[in-house]
């Protein structure tokens, strides 16, 4: 994991972590895009021998423990993303910037719902469709991270 | 370098692996609560990470009040004098009442109410996730806090501490929808149940019969009963009530006093054990012999 510059992976994936707890507004803070999610799917994509559906699970399930959900939901709507994600990775790689966001808009909408599912499976939670905006604005941020992450990966010239 | 022929096992494999790892967690977290002491510890772990993350905040916070104009500081100068006014008087009406009812319980042998012992504790503004409506604070274990501990804010009950952590702590707040709080209504004394809802504006008061005296602004405050949350704080002000006779109880909404979408700082409390009432009560008939 640290060879070849991993530790700038590491770096990417913690300041994600950051981004996705840091306080915001409560009218902008339902439209929080999903960093963590969004981070993990560019290394994915980009190198799947380095980051896998295990390193999605770890990242989920310090996502359950920052946001003090049950252990386990976050940890397991990550994996199952990130699994379906890195399984695609040599399709995904020859989208164009704005199909590779509507791929993105559909997986985090399966991660929001696997979230939510577990969610109302353990307690008596309702859906709202806000529980469905940071798909929105996932969508949007994707092309800039992958353009930004890009050129962190060249620049480290990571492998 | 990629290789062609992969090691390890492959991505449905561990896929299978973590999704089972993350079955047995929720069952153990949720089910068991076999992770409740862990948590703790876990929480002091990333609390780096919240640190971190709420440092843009507190830099603007600071910048805020260290830049505020001399207007505006003479300005709530003047408002805090006058508050504090009110205040004092208050105070000194307090110290009369305090001890005429000393004097009446010890009259009616009913223990003496004794003082709690409070803290402030600032908001870590840490996001949660829409499921679950929880805070950060920044007072842990390290400041004596304990599972269970009701915190108020200048204006009423905010919730319970969730999880201790060595420096930090996770706060339930009434309005989520796993809490309940027993209450009464201050106008009467009817006790009632008030569940959170998931709405942060919204607590549903359960099982209350049709024919019960509760109406729209009835303030609702702590039973004391249950043990947590010491008696006589206020909660809720009731905004809604139906008697539909065609379902079994009547609805009734109420709404949080403290602002719980705007919190910042609050007080930690530590209501006397009730062990503590017996020795309260001979210390009190003591002093009355002296």
């Amino acid at each position: 994991m640290l060879a070849h510059n991993g530790i700038i992976i590491l770096l990417t994936l913690l300041l994600s972590l950051i981004a996705a707890i840091m306080p915001m507004p409560i009218t902008l803070d339902t439209f929080r895009p999903d960093w963590v999610l969004v981070v993990t799917m560019y290394w994915a994509i980009a190198l799947p021998s380095r980051v896998n559906v295990i390193t999605a699970w770890v990242m989920g399930l310090l996502l359950d423990i920052l946001l003090g959900s049950t252990l386990g939901v976050h940890a397991a709507a990550m994996a199952t993303t990130i699994f379906i994600a890195s399984g695609n990775f040599q399709k995904i790689r020859n989208f164009s910037l704005w199909q590779q966001s509507l791929v993105v808009g559909v997986l985090a909408s399966l991660f929001h719902l696997i979230v939510f599912w577990l969610q109302r499976f353990l307690t008596d939670v309702v859906f709202l469709p806000s529980y469905l905006y940071p798909v929105l604005t996932s969508m949007v941020l994707w092309p800039w991270a992958f353009l930004l992450l890009r050129k962190t990966r060249q620049h480290f010239k990571i492998k | 370098m990629n290789p062609i022929f992969k090691h390890g096992p492959s991505a449905q494999h561990r896929l299978i692996l973590v999704l089972c790892c993350s079955m047995l967690l929720i069952f153990f977290d949720h089910k068991m609560h076999s992770f409740d002491t862990a948590r703790g510890y876990m929480q002091s772990m990333v609390s780096p990470l919240q640190y971190i993350a709420n440092a843009p905040k507190q830099i603007l916070n600071w910048t805020v009040e260290n830049l505020a104009s001399r207007k505006k500081l003479v300005a709530e100068n003047q408002h805090y004098k006058s508050q504090q006014l009110i205040f004092n008087e208050q105070a000194m009406q307090l110290d009369i009442l305090r001890s005429e009812n000393a004097r009446l319980r010890s009259l009616l042998a009913s223990p003496v109410r004794p003082e709690v012992k409070k803290m402030v504790a600032e908001i870590l503004a840490v996001d949660t996730d829409p499921y679950s409506h929880q805070i950060l604070i920044n007072k842990g274990l390290n400041d004596d806090v304990y599972e269970g501990q009701p915190v108020i804010d200048e204006l009423g009950v905010v919730g319970q501490v969730l999880h201790a952590g060595a420096t930090n702590s996770r706060i339930l707040l009434i309005s989520d929808v796993s809490h309940a709080i027993p209450l009464r209504i201050q106008r009467n004394g009817v006790r009632l149940i008030a569940s959170g809802s998931g709405n942060i504006r919204r607590l549903i008061v359960n099982h209350v019969p049709h024919s019960t005296d509760i109406k729209e602004g009835d303030v609702l405050v702590t039973s004391g009963l249950g043990g947590k949350f010491p008696e006589g704080y206020p909660v809720a002000k009731v905004n809604f009530v139906q008697k539909n006779e065609t379902r079994a109880f009547a609805q009734v909404y109420a709404e949080p006093i403290a602002q719980i979408d705007r919190l910042r700082y609050m007080l930690l409390l530590w209501p006397e054990p009730v062990e503590a009432f017996s020795t309260s009560e001979v210390q009190s008939k003591s002093a009355g012999k002296e």
